[in-house]
């Protein structure tokens, strides 16, 4: 099986959130065998055929180096090189995981890159476990079925209390989405439309794939209501800093656009887990961020102070345990 | 210069060509996405190496109408979806930052320095 059938993108709810919550760690295989660079293919074909498995990391002083696929041993076979030592032969731009990824980064690697397996490292870099599509998978069913079974008994405690017309609670899918009037082309910039109602936006814990959503929709209600191009900069950076602060450091929460006369109050409130240090946090270049999260480009301590500079009233009231509500006020 | 000219006048591989073909009047060059909302002037073409749609999300955000990706980094095609969606222009090359920069340089800006 080399691809994960899921959509991690869209696709129900309660799976979404499963891929999200669930890490490389929780799935992946700890057992691991690993040969130095001078071991021969042989070696890793004898491996592969005891264990049964289709792939041998090339380890050296703790470090990963490469990988030896049952590709390279059948190419080896077929070539005549199964004595080589496996530096010469193996693939050493191996694309990794890191142990602290959410699994729905491994969905999307499987499907993407077409390799069956992926090497997964600790924070040091360190070589910790492997994860192939059927350990998702499997760690997947399991999930799905304890939570199936807990909707399940949602569902009949419902039916035994009976209440009609009740809607089905729980599930954050509650991503209101704007309803703009139509944008208004030619130079009438000037007529400022009837201010819209709030927009809110969810967030999701390291979900970097929908992360921006909020700050687009707010760019495009305020295109709609004439502001001026730089205002609606700055109101954008302070919404984007603030929405990727959500998905890098909080457990999830919401943005909240609320358009007065000639304001604009982003309020981005999360559900924890709050920040130890706030002079810390608005000081430019510290950063909690791990390092997969600096590798995507965030992490560089940058946010909030970019926020604040954006905004021209901002204030943040955070307590470990409660979670962080920021709230920025752009006037225009 | 015109976002077209970065592939006709510098050959750089152009991956995403639904785009508006405006005047860039600046550059940015960085891979730290925050660097690029707080410093980056609109209209201008951002040279990086982040090949991901974070990227174009915050291009988007700030206005840059162009991507050049150095070294030949692998473009994933969610990214090339999200530019398309967004008009924003992406070009390929296997030039790294360094090298880009200068080469855009004086044609954006007259003259080097």
């Amino acid at each position: 099986m080399e691809s994960v059938p899921i959509d991690t993108d869209g696709g129900p709810q309660v799976v979404l959130e499963l891929i999200y919550r669930l890490k490389v760690r929780d799935v992946m295989t700890t057992d691991v065998v690993s040969l130095p660079p001078t071991a021969t293919l042989r070696e890793a074909q004898i491996i592969m055929r005891d264990r049964g498995i289709t792939g041998v990391p090339i380890v050296e002083n703790e470090r990963l180096v490469g990988i030896v696929s049952i590709g390279d041993i059948i190419e080896a076979l077929d070539g005549g090189w199964i004595a080589d030592a496996a530096a010469k032969r193996m693939t050493e731009a191996v694309i990794v995981l890191e142990a602290d990824m959410p699994i729905n980064f491994a969905i999307t690697y499987l499907n993407r890159y077409g390799y069956r397996r992926f090497p997964a490292l600790d924070k040091d870099g360190q070589l910790v476990g492997i994860v192939t599509a059927a350990d998702i998978i499997r760690a997947l069913l399991v999930e799905m079925n304890r939570e199936v079974e807990r909707l399940e008994e949602g569902l009949s405690r419902r039916r035994r209390t009976a209440e009609p017309g009740a809607g089905i609670s729980g599930g954050s899918s509650s991503n209101v989405d704007p309803s703009m009037p139509g944008a208004t082309d030619g130079g009438l910039a000037s007529e400022v439309a009837d201010p819209p109602a709030d927009l809110v936006f969810q967030s999701r814990k390291f979900d970097f794939e929908t992360a921006g959503k909020a700050s687009g929709g707010l760019k495009k209600a305020l295109k709609v209501l004439g502001v001026e191009p730089m205002t609606i900069r700055r109101a954008a950076v302070a919404s984007y800093e603030l929405e990727m602060n959500q998905v890098i450091h909080s457990d999830g929460g919401s943005m909240s656009f609320h358009f007065g006369a000639g304001t604009i109050e982003i309020i981005a409130a999360d559900q924890g887990p709050g920040i130890p240090d706030l002079d810390a946090a608005l000081t430019e270049g510290f950063s909690t961020a791990n390092e997969w999260i600096r590798s995507l480009g965030f992490g560089a301590g940058l946010g909030l102070p970019n926020a604040r500079r954006s905004s021209d009233e901002f204030s943040l009231d955070s307590a470990q345990g409660r979670g962080t509500t920021v709230r920025a006020l752009i006037r225009y | 210069m015109r976002i077209s000219e970065l592939s006709s006048v510098f050959g750089f591989e152009c991956i995403q060509d639904s785009y508006e073909d405006v005047e860039l009047h600046d550059g940015y060059t960085s891979d730290l996405l925050s660097d690029v909302m707080a410093k980056a002037a609109q209209d201008a073409v951002l040279i990086t190496i982040q090949a991901h749609k974070n990227t174009v999300a915050v291009a988007s955000l700030v206005g840059i109408r162009a991507i050049v990706l150095c070294n030949a980094r692998p473009i994933l095609d969610d990214m090339i979806e999200v530019a398309k969606a967004e008009g924003i222009a992406l070009f390929r090359t296997d030039r790294n930052q360094f090298q880009v920069s200068g080469l855009l340089y004086p044609a954006i800006h007259g003259k080097a320095g």
